[in-house]
């Protein structure tokens, strides 16, 4: 076999090849990009601690595959007024020790969200909305918000419930932080239990023997961190692992052509856009326009769309693992607008007369600010989108850094178009808009994401109107007008979707799912 | 003796400071860490309080002295990523760390001395070529490049040794043992190895310079006019005398990785100290990075200390050196 340097290092050479003895039929190891920071499912909002959580625990709501909201422990709920909601819980559920669920586990729960100490990032993400949380009776809990609030149950969906007995303790949280990550407090009702964990090595669930609902397959799963994607693909030929995240995008054919390997696919979420700066007239990374910024023209910013092939780029550089964007929203979201689902074609001719109409026939040059490592082939990304510009007469430099000086130079807005990205985990197209383009205000918390500074009154009317609507399909009307609005507008040049995709020994699969988290409890044999 | 052990514990305490700045204002300048932590969905508010809880609302120096003033009483702060003592964090992944490079330096030692005095001792024979042209690979071949080669040709094609993570693990007091284990043993034999390849071919290089040396020298001369058996010629003279390169070496090799093994832990998921800095410092875990940098330099002033004590012994000639 003649191998090739490059194919060795992206550890895929070895097509064809059978994989080692699989471990026992019932032990299920995976390799993960990165581990949890903590066991608590209420100490850091980070997708590695919540595909662990959902592993132990389960909250009042679910998501599917594609992000819709499912009853899960709530077996169903009503409103009693436009801001209480009232959640039936679903009878015959207990803990992994034997207890039932009772409502006062629910509002034990939601009461430690804001107890717990030096959070990186505090759960009362989801709950700032939430005024009290009560028991009406054993079965019932009341969710009161302190205004109409139609996002309640994806929110909750990230508020895994906890059993009173088992995570109170003296202190004011009850179970501390550290005493969970040594797996004290962990009783859960999910399909899986806590046995074992060392940081930095593997992290060890057995199965839920008094588990409610579908016994999962597997007696013990191994999450076994490999942050190296080469080493976890490497992991899984040699037949160490049975299962790994995040297949590099390089290596998908390889794998799909490998016939001792299955990769599955999620739908895409997280949207890949450029940015750009529409506040100030003396942008710092724009040249050759005598102090004046282009980008204030709408028609420069629709030359500068019309200019990236998105086709283009999901072909040769994603390697296929993406879908080109038209909106910041996929077409399965709710609220995208149906008109610009698909991504616009690429018009190099009208880009030019799109400029020169708006006086800058001769062109600018500009810098495009990008993340080298964060997002998946972003500087790539970047590069090619700059030679895209600069083909059309915007000459575009590329200033590919890492990470956290990328996140340093975006939030002191140093940059006048960056490449970007926002993962929704709502499912719906609001949160995405509210947080990119609405008017950034500090006080109100919107706009947090807006990098750029767009502003557009229309736009932030028709979101605070959708924000508090409790029908779904006038909220969705509302949703989709901003989206179109916002994308007429070229306030965001959105480009593509990221695709994620997971590699298994053949013989199983997985229901992948648009929020990236990787639950064993949904891994399953083949027939 | 003593004031020469006193002084170099005073200039590591000079080295520890400059490196606690410069690794403190690095990360300061790099960027702000609530961007890698705090979830992107954050308000401008939420992520105010998060700054403000970390300590990272203060001015460099305020945060540079407290820091400083608490790291004088042992405590280098809390993980901004996990809440945990970044203490406690490094000496929970050290064990695995230490158990990987003993090996792998023990690999070295037994491969590397004996194939260099081999090669030094006939150096126009073909083995000494061979063992000579080995070496230049092992050096040159990088790190990252020869584990996954020993992953593709052991764990892969010939399914014999696992190609990730440590193993179980027994207790032994505070400590989590892998080598106490047949499994361990198995799980550590790739990474020892590729770790221990390069530092076994710069011990060839080293010995052999080392033997070619000596050998001239008129005592191996007179050993042999003497009609000493040639086991003791070399196992006793010549290896004592070119014990001092190879203790150089070796020592500083050893302690290079320690605090480097980051590449070999990577490729095999190696649940040591080189992840969690690697880890920390794209996070920008402060704390943590400051806390492993300063620990590693206070353990390379001692290891380096222990080299010296060590030559003492070996070279009286040496303890001359040091009275001056």
């Amino acid at each position: 076999m003649r191998l090739t340097r490059h194919r060795l290092l992206t550890a895929t050479a070895f097509a064809g090849l059978t994989l080692g003895g699989p471990a026992l039929a019932d032990d299920l190891t995976i390799g993960l990009k990165s581990e949890p920071s903590s066991l608590d499912p209420q100490f850091h909002v980070l997708s590695p601690n919540m595909q662990v959580a959902l592993s132990i625990f389960e909250a009042l709501t679910t998501q599917d595959p594609t992000g819709a909201v499912k009853p899960l422990l709530a077996e169903s709920w009503a409103l009693a007024s436009p801001t209480e909601w009232d959640f039936k819980l679903r009878p015959g559920v207990t803990f992994s020790d034997g207890s039932p669920l009772t409502a006062a586990d629910v509002v034990f729960t939601f009461d430690r969200v804001a107890k717990v100490p030096n959070s990186p990032t505090a759960f009362t993400l989801f709950t700032r909305k939430i005024a009290s949380v009560t028991a009406l009776d054993d079965a019932t809990v009341r969710i009161t918000t302190t205004v109409p609030y139609p996002l309640l149950l994806v929110d909750i969906v990230n508020i895994p419930i906890l059993s009173k007995t088992a995570a109170s303790g003296p202190a004011p949280e009850g179970r501390t932080t550290t005493e969970m990550n040594r797996g004290e407090g962990l009783i859960g009702t999910g399909p899986f239990t806590f046995v074992s964990w060392q940081k930095g090595a593997d992290l060890v669930l057995a199965r839920n023997e008094h588990y409610w609902g579908t016994a999962p397959a597997w007696d013990r799963v191994v999450m076994r961190p490999m942050t190296n994607p080469a080493a976890r693909a490497a992991a899984l030929l040699a037949g160490d692992i049975d299962m790994m995240e995040d297949l590099p995008t390089a290596s998908i054919a390889d794998f799909r052509a490998n016939k001792a390997v299955n990769v599955v696919s999620a739908p895409p979420a997280r949207s890949i856009y450029i940015a750009l700066d529409q506040e100030r007239d003396d942008s710092p990374g724009i040249g050759g326009a005598g102090g004046k910024n282009p980008l204030k023209d709408k028609r420069v910013r629709e030359a500068l769309s019309l200019a990236i092939d998105r086709a283009a780029i999901v072909e040769r550089i994603m390697g296929g693992a993406a879908v080109a964007a038209g909106s910041l929203g996929t077409g399965t979201m709710f609220g995208t607008s149906p008109a610009h689902v698909d991504a616009p074609r690429p018009d190099t001719e009208r880009a030019r007369a799109l400029l020169a109409e708006a006086g800058w026939g001769n062109g600018f040059t500009i810098t495009l600010g990008s993340p080298s490592g964060r997002y998946v082939n972003d500087a790539r990304v970047s590069q090619t989108v700059a030679a895209m510009w600069s083909r059309i007469g915007v000459t575009t430099a590329v200033d590919a850094v890492a990470p956290p000086v990328y996140f340093k130079n975006r939030d002191a807005l140093d940059y006048s178009a960056y490449l970007g990205s926002w993962g929704n985990n709502t499912a719906e197209i609001g949160t995405t808009l509210t947080a990119q383009l609405m008017t950034y205000d500090k006080a109100k918390g919107q706009g947090t994401a807006n990098g750029g500074r767009y502003s557009n009154p229309e736009l932030d009317r028709l979101l605070d109107e959708a924000s508090g609507t409790m029908d779904d399909a006038a909220r969705k009307a509302l949703l989709e007008q901003a989206d179109a609005l916002a994308m007429e507008d070229y306030a965001i040049l959105p480009l593509h979707f990221e695709v994620p995709s997971w590699a298994l020994r053949s013989g199983l699969t997985y229901a992948a799912r648009a929020d990236q988290f990787t639950l064993p409890q949904f891994v399953t044999t083949e027939n | 003796m003593l004031v020469f052990v006193i002084n170099r514990l005073l200039q590591s305490v000079i080295v520890l400071l400059v490196m606690s700045v410069l690794v403190f204002v690095g990360i300061f300048l790099i960027g702000d860490p609530t961007a890698m932590l705090v979830s992107p969905e954050a308000t401008d508010l939420e992520r105010q309080m998060v700054r403000e809880a970390l300590g990272l609302d203060r001015s460099m120096l305020v945060q540079y002295l407290s820091f400083m003033g608490n790291a004088l009483q042992g405590d280098f702060g809390r993980s901004f990523l996990t809440g945990q003592p970044a203490l406690q964090l490094i000496l929970e992944r050290m064990p695995a760390t230490f158990e990987l490079v003993i090996v792998a330096m023990g690999f070295a030692v037994l491969m590397g001395v004996p194939l260099g005095m081999l090669a030094g001792m006939r150096p126009e024979a073909p083995s000494s070529r061979a063992i000579m042209a080995l070496s230049i690979f092992g050096f040159s071949l990088p790190t990252f490049w020869i584990g996954l080669m020993l992953i593709m040709v052991f764990a892969v094609q010939l399914g014999l040794l696992p190609a990730s993570g440590r193993g179980p693990t027994v207790e032994v007091g505070p400590l989590k043992l892998s080598l106490l284990t047949l499994q361990g043993w198995y799980h550590v034999a790739l990474p020892a190895l590729t770790l221990g390849l390069a530092k076994a071919a710069l011990l060839i290089r080293v010995t052999r310079a080392a033997t070619r040396e000596v050998l001239p020298m008129d005592y191996i001369k007179f050993a042999r006019a003497k009609g000493l058996p040639a086991r003791r010629i070399f196992g006793v003279h010549l290896l004592k005398n070119i014990m001092i390169p190879i203790l150089t070496v070796s020592g500083l090799e050893f302690g290079q990785a320690i605090a480097f093994a980051v590449v070999t832990e990577s490729v095999f998921s190696w649940p040591g100290m080189g992840k969690l800095l690697i880890d920390s410092i794209i996070t920008l875990d402060r704390p943590v990075v400051v806390a492993y940098v300063l620990i590693m330099v206070f353990f390379l002033v001692i290891l380096n200390l222990v080299v010296d004590l060590l030559y003492m012994a070996i070279d009286p000639s040496s303890r001359e050196k040091v009275r001056d």
